[in-house]
Protein backbone atom coordinates (compact mmCIF):
# COMPACT_ATOMS: atom_id res chain seq x y z
CA UNK A 1 0.00 0.00 0.00
CA UNK A 2 1.93 3.35 -1.27
CA UNK A 3 -0.19 5.78 0.94
CA UNK A 4 1.40 4.22 3.88
CA UNK A 5 4.82 4.61 2.63
CA UNK A 6 4.00 8.64 3.00
CA UNK A 7 3.64 8.46 6.42
CA UNK A 8 7.74 7.03 6.49
CA UNK A 9 8.56 9.57 3.75
CA UNK A 10 7.17 12.79 5.64
CA UNK A 11 8.80 11.56 8.89
CA UNK A 12 11.99 11.47 7.51
CA UNK A 13 11.67 14.88 6.46
CA UNK A 14 10.10 16.19 10.08
CA UNK A 15 13.54 14.83 11.44
CA UNK A 16 15.57 16.17 8.96
CA UNK A 17 14.04 19.65 9.34
CA UNK A 18 13.65 20.11 12.85
CA UNK A 19 17.41 19.18 12.93
CA UNK A 20 17.82 21.73 10.93
CA UNK A 21 15.74 24.04 12.64
CA UNK A 22 18.11 22.91 15.90
CA UNK A 23 21.24 24.28 14.28
CA UNK A 24 19.87 26.98 12.87
CA UNK A 25 18.99 27.92 16.50
CA UNK A 26 22.07 26.97 18.30
CA UNK A 27 24.24 28.77 15.27
CA UNK A 28 21.43 32.00 16.61
CA UNK A 29 22.69 31.24 20.35
CA UNK A 30 26.19 31.46 19.64
CA UNK A 31 26.29 34.40 17.56
CA UNK A 32 27.66 36.84 20.18
CA UNK A 33 30.22 34.25 21.73
CA UNK A 34 33.48 36.28 21.71
CA UNK A 35 36.55 34.37 22.11
CA UNK A 36 40.37 35.20 22.90
CA UNK A 37 41.93 33.28 19.79
CA UNK A 38 40.29 32.48 16.09
CA UNK A 39 40.46 28.68 16.29
CA UNK A 40 38.13 28.85 20.00
CA UNK A 41 35.55 30.62 18.08
CA UNK A 42 31.89 29.06 17.45
CA UNK A 43 31.98 28.22 13.63
CA UNK A 44 28.12 27.73 12.50
CA UNK A 45 26.97 24.36 11.86
CA UNK A 46 24.48 23.28 8.77
CA UNK A 47 23.12 19.75 7.84
CA UNK A 48 23.87 18.34 4.94
CA UNK A 49 20.94 16.52 3.47
CA UNK A 50 20.42 13.30 1.45
CA UNK A 51 18.09 11.37 -0.83
CA UNK A 52 17.17 7.92 1.46
CA UNK A 53 17.23 5.23 -1.59
CA UNK A 54 15.45 1.85 -1.37
CA UNK A 55 17.63 -0.55 -3.35
CA UNK A 56 15.60 -3.32 -2.89
CA UNK A 57 12.92 -1.25 -5.32
CA UNK A 58 13.28 -1.51 -8.75
CA UNK A 59 13.62 2.17 -10.34
CA UNK A 60 15.69 2.97 -7.78
CA UNK A 61 12.66 5.20 -5.65
CA UNK A 62 13.55 7.43 -3.20
CA UNK A 63 12.50 6.92 0.33
CA UNK A 64 12.78 10.04 1.86
CA UNK A 65 15.49 12.30 3.42
CA UNK A 66 18.04 11.67 5.62
CA UNK A 67 20.83 13.69 7.15
CA UNK A 68 24.38 12.87 6.08
CA UNK A 69 26.63 14.75 8.15
CA UNK A 70 27.02 17.82 9.71
CA UNK A 71 28.47 20.86 7.57
CA UNK A 72 30.85 23.70 9.77
CA UNK A 73 31.02 26.96 7.93
CA UNK A 74 35.22 27.24 8.73
CA UNK A 75 35.50 30.44 7.10
CA UNK A 76 38.09 33.07 9.56
CA UNK A 77 35.96 34.59 12.27
CA UNK A 78 35.32 38.13 12.21
CA UNK A 79 37.78 40.23 14.35
CA UNK A 80 36.96 42.96 16.54
CA UNK A 81 39.31 45.36 17.97
CA UNK A 82 38.03 45.88 21.28
CA UNK A 83 40.75 46.35 23.98
CA UNK A 84 38.36 46.83 27.00
CA UNK A 85 36.40 43.16 26.11
CA UNK A 86 37.38 40.80 28.72
CA UNK A 87 37.81 38.09 26.29
CA UNK A 88 40.69 40.30 24.40
CA UNK A 89 44.04 38.79 23.49
CA UNK A 90 47.45 40.62 23.95
CA UNK A 91 46.73 43.02 20.89
CA UNK A 92 42.97 43.85 21.93
CA UNK A 93 41.31 42.16 19.62
CA UNK A 94 38.38 39.65 20.20
CA UNK A 95 37.20 37.24 17.65
CA UNK A 96 33.29 36.65 16.73
CA UNK A 97 31.55 34.17 15.07
CA UNK A 98 31.22 34.01 11.56
CA UNK A 99 27.53 33.96 11.97
CA UNK A 100 24.78 35.77 9.68
CA UNK A 101 22.01 36.42 11.41
CA UNK A 102 20.01 37.28 8.51
CA UNK A 103 20.86 34.45 6.42
CA UNK A 104 19.59 32.05 9.60
CA UNK A 105 16.44 33.69 9.79
CA UNK A 106 15.78 32.93 5.92
CA UNK A 107 16.83 29.51 6.50
CA UNK A 108 14.98 28.92 9.24
CA UNK A 109 11.37 30.38 7.32
CA UNK A 110 12.78 28.18 4.78
CA UNK A 111 12.62 24.75 7.42
CA UNK A 112 10.07 25.76 9.24
CA UNK A 113 7.44 25.93 5.21
CA UNK A 114 9.24 22.52 4.79
CA UNK A 115 8.03 21.00 8.07
CA UNK A 116 4.49 22.33 7.52
CA UNK A 117 4.27 21.55 3.80
CA UNK A 118 5.28 17.64 4.87
CA UNK A 119 2.71 17.72 7.56
CA UNK A 120 0.09 18.84 5.22
CA UNK A 121 0.58 15.84 2.80
CA UNK A 122 0.95 13.60 5.75
CA UNK A 123 -2.58 15.14 7.01
CA UNK A 124 -4.36 14.71 3.27
CA UNK A 125 -2.58 10.90 2.98
CA UNK A 126 -4.49 10.27 6.38
CA UNK A 127 -7.78 11.77 5.03
CA UNK A 128 -7.39 9.27 1.87
CA UNK A 129 -6.28 6.06 3.97
CA UNK A 130 -9.39 6.76 6.37
CA UNK A 131 -11.61 7.18 3.36
CA UNK A 132 -10.28 3.95 1.62
CA UNK A 133 -10.88 2.46 5.30
CA UNK A 134 -14.34 2.91 4.76
CA UNK A 135 -14.93 1.61 1.13
CA UNK A 136 -18.34 -0.29 0.09
CA UNK A 137 -20.07 0.86 3.65
CA UNK B 1 -16.50 -14.63 -11.28
CA UNK B 2 -14.78 -12.76 -14.11
CA UNK B 3 -17.57 -10.31 -14.81
CA UNK B 4 -17.25 -8.84 -10.91
CA UNK B 5 -13.47 -8.84 -11.45
CA UNK B 6 -13.54 -7.04 -14.62
CA UNK B 7 -15.67 -4.23 -13.52
CA UNK B 8 -13.83 -3.59 -10.43
CA UNK B 9 -10.14 -4.21 -11.46
CA UNK B 10 -9.98 -1.15 -13.40
CA UNK B 11 -11.13 0.85 -10.45
CA UNK B 12 -8.18 -0.88 -8.40
CA UNK B 13 -5.44 -0.18 -10.79
CA UNK B 14 -6.14 3.25 -10.74
CA UNK B 15 -6.35 3.60 -7.19
CA UNK B 16 -3.05 1.59 -6.85
CA UNK B 17 -1.63 4.03 -9.10
CA UNK B 18 -2.74 6.89 -7.64
CA UNK B 19 -1.28 5.84 -4.03
CA UNK B 20 1.53 5.25 -6.09
CA UNK B 21 2.08 8.73 -7.17
CA UNK B 22 1.41 10.47 -3.99
CA UNK B 23 4.30 8.02 -2.42
CA UNK B 24 6.37 10.02 -5.28
CA UNK B 25 5.09 13.58 -4.67
CA UNK B 26 5.34 12.90 -1.10
CA UNK B 27 9.36 11.64 -1.51
CA UNK B 28 9.75 14.79 -3.70
CA UNK B 29 8.11 17.31 -1.36
CA UNK B 30 10.76 15.04 1.38
CA UNK B 31 13.50 15.90 -0.39
CA UNK B 32 12.85 19.89 -1.54
CA UNK B 33 16.22 20.68 0.14
CA UNK B 34 18.12 18.02 -0.83
CA UNK B 35 21.16 19.13 -3.31
CA UNK B 36 20.87 17.20 -6.40
CA UNK B 37 18.08 15.30 -5.73
CA UNK B 38 15.60 14.98 -9.36
CA UNK B 39 11.41 15.26 -8.85
CA UNK B 40 9.77 11.92 -9.93
CA UNK B 41 6.37 11.28 -11.13
CA UNK B 42 3.88 8.62 -12.17
CA UNK B 43 2.07 9.65 -15.70
CA UNK B 44 -1.47 8.66 -14.77
CA UNK B 45 -2.21 8.60 -18.06
CA UNK B 46 0.41 6.82 -19.90
CA UNK B 47 -0.10 3.82 -17.32
CA UNK B 48 -3.75 3.31 -17.47
CA UNK B 49 -3.96 3.52 -21.13
CA UNK B 50 -1.30 0.60 -21.06
CA UNK B 51 -2.97 -1.39 -18.56
CA UNK B 52 -6.43 -0.78 -20.75
CA UNK B 53 -4.66 -1.65 -24.07
CA UNK B 54 -2.94 -5.09 -22.38
CA UNK B 55 -4.76 -8.17 -22.85
CA UNK B 56 -2.97 -9.03 -19.09
CA UNK B 57 0.81 -10.09 -18.80
CA UNK B 58 1.99 -12.51 -21.18
CA UNK B 59 1.30 -15.60 -19.27
CA UNK B 60 -0.74 -18.45 -20.08
CA UNK B 61 -3.36 -20.45 -18.49
CA UNK B 62 -2.55 -23.97 -19.00
CA UNK B 63 -4.66 -25.59 -15.75
CA UNK B 64 -8.36 -25.47 -14.92
CA UNK B 65 -7.18 -24.37 -11.58
CA UNK B 66 -5.10 -21.34 -13.00
CA UNK B 67 -6.81 -18.01 -11.78
CA UNK B 68 -6.25 -14.32 -13.94
CA UNK B 69 -3.75 -12.14 -12.85
CA UNK B 70 -5.21 -8.64 -11.69
CA UNK B 71 -4.12 -5.57 -12.26
CA UNK B 72 -1.99 -4.17 -9.45
CA UNK B 73 1.25 -4.65 -11.54
CA UNK B 74 4.50 -1.98 -12.06
CA UNK B 75 4.66 1.42 -13.59
CA UNK B 76 7.57 3.70 -14.51
CA UNK B 77 8.70 6.51 -12.90
CA UNK B 78 9.80 9.47 -14.97
CA UNK B 79 11.53 12.83 -14.03
CA UNK B 80 10.13 16.01 -14.07
CA UNK B 81 11.23 18.40 -16.27
CA UNK B 82 11.65 21.57 -13.91
CA UNK B 83 10.86 24.92 -14.69
CA UNK B 84 13.23 26.92 -13.19
CA UNK B 85 16.89 26.12 -12.89
CA UNK B 86 18.30 25.50 -9.30
CA UNK B 87 21.82 25.93 -8.55
CA UNK B 88 22.33 23.09 -6.52
CA UNK B 89 20.82 20.53 -8.81
CA UNK B 90 17.36 19.59 -7.19
CA UNK B 91 14.48 19.89 -9.75
CA UNK B 92 11.79 19.69 -7.09
CA UNK B 93 9.19 22.75 -7.28
CA UNK B 94 7.31 23.13 -3.74
CA UNK B 95 4.30 24.94 -5.51
CA UNK B 96 4.32 22.42 -8.21
CA UNK B 97 4.79 19.32 -6.25
CA UNK B 98 1.66 20.51 -4.00
CA UNK B 99 -0.88 21.04 -6.38
CA UNK B 100 0.11 17.54 -8.28
CA UNK B 101 -0.37 16.01 -4.79
CA UNK B 102 -3.85 17.97 -4.00
CA UNK B 103 -4.60 17.11 -7.48
CA UNK B 104 -4.13 13.17 -6.72
CA UNK B 105 -5.53 12.95 -3.39
CA UNK B 106 -8.98 14.73 -5.33
CA UNK B 107 -8.95 12.11 -8.25
CA UNK B 108 -8.02 9.60 -5.76
CA UNK B 109 -11.43 10.57 -3.55
CA UNK B 110 -13.41 10.37 -6.91
CA UNK B 111 -11.94 6.94 -7.29
CA UNK B 112 -13.13 5.51 -4.44
CA UNK B 113 -15.99 7.40 -4.50
CA UNK B 114 -16.85 5.50 -8.39
CA UNK B 115 -15.61 1.91 -6.82
CA UNK B 116 -18.10 2.84 -3.68
CA UNK B 117 -20.75 3.32 -5.77
CA UNK B 118 -19.97 0.25 -7.95
CA UNK B 119 -19.53 -2.32 -5.19
CA UNK B 120 -23.18 -0.65 -3.75
CA UNK B 121 -24.56 -1.93 -7.21
CA UNK B 122 -23.27 -4.86 -7.20
CA UNK B 123 -24.56 -6.10 -3.70
CA UNK B 124 -27.52 -4.68 -4.36
CA UNK B 125 -28.10 -6.87 -7.72
CA UNK B 126 -26.75 -9.83 -5.55
CA UNK B 127 -29.25 -9.33 -2.84
CA UNK B 128 -31.76 -8.85 -5.54
CA UNK B 129 -34.78 -6.79 -3.16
Amino acid sequence: MSLMNVFGINHSALVAQSTRINLIAENLANADVAASTPEEVYKPKYPVFSTLMDASAADNQARGVTIEGIATDDRAPRNEFNPGHAMADENGFIYMPNVNPVQEMANMMGASRAYQTNIELMNSAKNLLMRTLTLGQ
Amino acid sequence: MNWIDNSIDSHARLLALRSARSEAISSNIANSATPGYQARDVDIGREFSSYLNQSGPNIQKTQPGHMEISGAGSFDLMYRIPQKVSENGNTVEPETELSAFTENAIHYQAGLQFLSSKINGLRLALKGE
